[in-house]
């Protein structure tokens, strides 16, 4: 089985979990997903091995940008038609509070879709929605086929 | 070269650890980073490259080392922003260097920039820039 197939096969069985398998840094930092009215939120359950600042602690700045650039990443796979992963053009993060001990949320609002390029916007956070840990954005390349909008 | 135990203390953070980030060099301002490849970061399973999280996690600790360099101290510092361009994909099985620079430093703000590279510093994988905001207090801060 190729990828896309096994990217169709995962989206025709609704199993997001399968996506995490599928990408091993997902896997390395400890990344979980839900469905939540047919599009992925992605969650970072508190891991000792993603702290930056043990003496508070607070999850490192690089685990959180890494766990947002997957968030996307994931929500450009469910959404729409890809026949490889999008690469990664620029990433761009501002942090708004430290990531405190406790599970991170991660949603991805995709701005812009082009033939070739997705602009998304990510937003983290952690006990509070309205109240954001880290804002995000990021340019994808995607494949060179035509993507079709399932959204 | 000197040993900067605050240098080695940074790349010992539990997360900077977990990814095998070492200490190369320090210079006045300059640091360099190495990230050892591994199948456990890749991003992209066909290509096999490394996922950009595991690369903005070298940036971030690079760019934080930078200024530990430059402030001679462990004062403590929070990444108010950073930005990554990728220029051209991390050959695989090839570990990955970033070159920091503290470029500018006053009293509360520190800006880094960040050239990240396998085997040719003049053949760039990605370049960033790095925005933090200094402590008045030692890193790690209770």
């Amino acid at each position: 089985m190729n990828l896309v197939e096994k990217i169709n096969a995962i989206k025709a069985n609704q199993d997001d979990a399968a996506l995490v398998e599928l990408i091993p840094y997902a896997n390395f930092i400890g990344v979980q997903t839900k469905l939540v009215n047919g599009s992925i939120i992605s969650s970072l359950p508190f891991k000792k091995s993603n702290v930056g600042n043990p003496a508070i602690p607070a999850l490192h700045g690089g685990a959180i940008a890494g766990f947002m650039e997957n968030a996307a990443l994931f929500h450009l796979l469910w959404q729409i038609e890809l026949v490889t992963i999008p690469k990664i053009i620029d990433f761009s993060i501002d942090y708004l509070l430290p990531g405190r001990s406790e599970c991170s949320y991660s949603q991805c609002d995709i701005i812009r879709l082009g033939r070739r390029i997705a602009l998304c916007n990510i937003k983290t956070w952690q006990d509070n929605d309205l109240q954001p840990i880290a804002l995000a954005r990021a340019h994808f390349l995607l494949s060179e086929n035509d993507p079709v909008n399932e959204g | 070269m000197a040993v900067h135990p605050f240098l080695e203390k940074m790349n010992q953070t539990p997360h900077a650890k977990e990814l095998g980030i070492q200490l190369v060099s320090a210079e006045k301002n300059t640091v360099t980073l190495k990230l050892p490849f591994n199948d456990a970061i890749i991003g992209d399973p066909i290509s096999r490259v490394i996922h950009g999280g595991a690369i903005t996690t070298l940036i971030d600790t690079a760019s934080g080392a930078s200024v530990f360099q430059a402030q001679d101290s462990l004062r403590a510092l929070a990444t108010l922003d950073l930005r990554v361009d990728y220029s051209r994909p991390a050959a695989t099985g090839k570990d990955v260097y970033a070159v920091a620079e503290c470029y500018q430093m006053t009293h509360s703000i520190a800006f880094s920039r960040v050239t990240v590279f396998t085997t040719d510093i003049e053949k760039p994988i990605a370049t960033a820039l790095a925005t933090f905001m200094r402590s008045n207090k030692e890193f790690p801060v209770g």
